[in-house]
């Protein structure tokens, strides 16, 4: 067990950078996430399958050519990346900040498709009852859709921290591998790999991926067990 | 309260071509599947937006496509109670009764929740869940929901459809105390003219998308030639008549009116008091001549007014009663065997009549009991 905790300065660095990235992926990509999830589950626009398309292209794209794309487009020298630095002084490129939206971006798909996948599952009906009550559009998802589509949040939510937690390819592409600031578990795990004798050292960090990974899920388990409790659908 | 709707709108092949007006307290939407009603109802709460027309409820314009106003649903103030109840499932009973009372604008909040708990005999019920409610406690709930949302006036799509005879014999005394208690006027639909009968004071038959007949609801169902050929015979007519005396011994009410003298049992009320009741045509007999060594003891002296017959093995007999009309359903066959024609003295024999404790406030005394399920009573 002493053998397990005993980490050295860089190693817990890994770790907790890596929940750092992942928690800030996810939050941030809720909000959007839902946006988008309620655009492809009840808009009708010209463009849906195109919009289905890019959101999903993370998913089917090899992890390097997202995180070069990310790299030419969010970089110093890039377009949205020299935007960002000139008018709000936010860097991605080389950043730990990077490798959050590297992971945020990857584990976006996930979350879209969970949070969507309970939207389409929301019975209209509901919604068309809370309206004749007098609540207003906006209310109505408030008060009746969101509580009801939160197993899907939450559900969404951990898929996509857990997908952040194992994110690898784009964020090296984007953001390198810098200890104690870019340096995530895998990178960590990868380096040791390349080492010698970086066995022992790999070997641990690989045990504490899986215990958050473990802990992740039973937690989403939980949660999940008691809001359904809560809806009890009927 | 007024409404007066005119409207058109294609549903695919279908069209929905009325104009209504009303004042009822409760206007029955009547109909067979198919024939509109329930594209009506949504079409006055909202739901739908019509190709073409006005609907004005209470002098407020809610839609008139000429003048491009179209009010939105949670802005009408009308309350819809779903034949699916349509309870929030992550709220309990309370916290759904409560959810439109929130959104009722101060000033016109009358809907209190210690009233609506009594009136629908609820308040066992709040701290539950709506999954594990029956269907009839439901649909109870349903409507105390709409009511605390203080509409100004309330929609049922067929709120007792789905529910079986037990759990609709629970709930209609609750919507009759509705109809009676409260002054918010209701539109019902259904297909089911029992439920008609019993609740409606107003009455609008629609077949395919157009209105048949509108009217008072104990003029339209006296018209038994315009109702469904299926339900004709639950239509019938309304007597309003007087308490004249009471047999305690035999349990037994003497009703008086022009017609003649019926007896009644189960009917609580002081001799003088006004009382309504209605016969369903398919409950009258007629005879040619005066019987005897018949257990019925209601035999009422007429003249026939007009016998209309139609493709189906039946005869509709409306019979003159010093004034007072009742409606009889026989077969044709029977007709032609005792050869009845206007003018022909004959006698009514009434096997049932209903009360119509709806329109019979003076019957009542105090609240109608929602456990009492025997309105339908046996005279003979």
């Amino acid at each position: 067990m002493q053998w397990l905790l005993d980490l050295t300065p860089d190693e817990w660095d890994a770790v907790r950078l890596s929940i750092k990235v992942s928690a800030v992926a996810m939050v941030f990509s809720l909000p959007p996430g839902i946006i988008i999830a309620l655009l492809l589950a009840r808009g009708r626009f010209w463009g849906k399958s195109i919009l289905n398309g890019i959101v999903h292209l993370p998913l089917i794209l090899p992890p390097v050519v997202t995180g070069y794309l990310l790299l030419i487009t969010f970089g110093r020298r890039g377009p949205v990346g020299a935007f960002l630095d000139q008018h709000f002084g936010i860097v991605f490129s080389f950043r730990w900040t990077g490798a959050a939206l590297a992971c945020g971006i990857m584990a976006f798909p996930l979350m879209v498709r969970a949070i969507r996948l309970s939207i389409e599952a929301v019975d209209r009906k509901l919604e068309a009852a809370a309206g004749t009550l007098g609540a207003n559009p906006l209310w109505v998802f408030g008060t009746i859709t969101l509580p009801l589509i939160l197993p899907g949040i939450v559900a969404g939510m951990i898929l996509a921290f857990a997908k952040a937690m194992g994110e690898f390819g784009a964020t090296i592409t984007f953001v390198s591998n810098i200890p104690g600031e870019t340096q995530t578990l895998p990178s960590a795990i990868y380096t040791f790999t390349q080492v010698p004798g970086g066995n022992a050292g790999a070997l641990r960090l690989t045990i504490i991926s899986i215990i958050i990974a473990m802990a992740a899920l039973v937690a989403s388990e939980v949660v999940a067990r008691r809001i359904s409790r809560r809806i009890e659908i009927e | 309260m007024s409404l007066s709707v005119a409207l058109r709108h294609r549903l695919g092949d279908f069209r929905l071509d009325v104009a209504i007006e009303s004042n009822g307290r409760l206007t029955a939407l009547f109909g067979p599947s198919g024939s509109g009603k329930t594209s009506l109802v949504n079409l006055l709460g909202g739901l739908l937006r019509p190709d073409e027309g006005r609907i004005v409820a209470d002098s407020r314009v809610l839609v008139d496509t000429k003048a491009g106003i179209f009010v939105p649903k949670h802005k009408r103030r009308i309350g819809y109670v779903f034949q699916d109840a349509r309870l929030f499932p992550h709220m309990t009973v309370s916290q759904n009764l409560l959810y439109g009372r929130f959104f009722a604008p101060t000033t016109e909040r009358y809907g209190d929740l210690d009233g609506v708990v009594a009136l629908l005999g609820i308040g066992h019920l709040l701290d539950r869940k709506p999954g594990s409610l029956s269907g009839g406690e439901k649909q109870r709930i349903a409507i105390g929901r709409a009511l605390m949302a203080s509409p100004r006036l309330i929609l049922m799509d067929e709120p007792l459809a789905s529910l079986d005879d037990n759990r609709k014999a629970e709930i209609m005394p609750y919507i009759e105390r509705l109809r009676d208690e409260t002054k918010i006027p209701i539109v019902y639909v259904s297909h089911s003219l029992g439920e008609v009968a019993r609740l409606a004071t107003d009455m609008v038959v629609l077949d395919s998308g157009k209105v048949v007949v509108a009217g008072q609801a104990s003029d339209v169902l006296r018209r038994l030639d315009l109702l469904p050929a299926d339900e004709r015979g639950e239509g019938g007519v309304v007597l309003d008549m007087r308490v004249s005396g009471r047999d305690d011994a035999f349990g037994m009410t003497t009703l008086v009116s022009s017609a003649g003298e019926i007896q009644v049992t189960g009917l609580d009320a002081e001799p003088g008091t006004a009382a309504r009741v209605r016969i369903r045509a398919r409950d009258v007999i007629v005879a040619a001549e005066r019987p005897t060594g018949l257990s019925a003891l209601n035999i009422l002296p007429g003249t026939i007014a007009s016998i209309r017959t139609g493709a189906d093995p039946f005869a509709d007999v409306l019979i003159d009663c010093n004034g007072q009309h009742i409606a009889a359903r026989i077969t044709r066959q029977s007709s032609e065997a005792l050869g009845l024609r206007p003018g022909l003295p004959v006698f009514a024999i009434i096997k049932s009549v209903t009360f119509d404790r709806a329109n019979t406030a003076s019957v009542a005394a105090g609240h109608p009991q929602p456990q009492d399920k025997t309105i339908n009573e046996k005279v003979e």
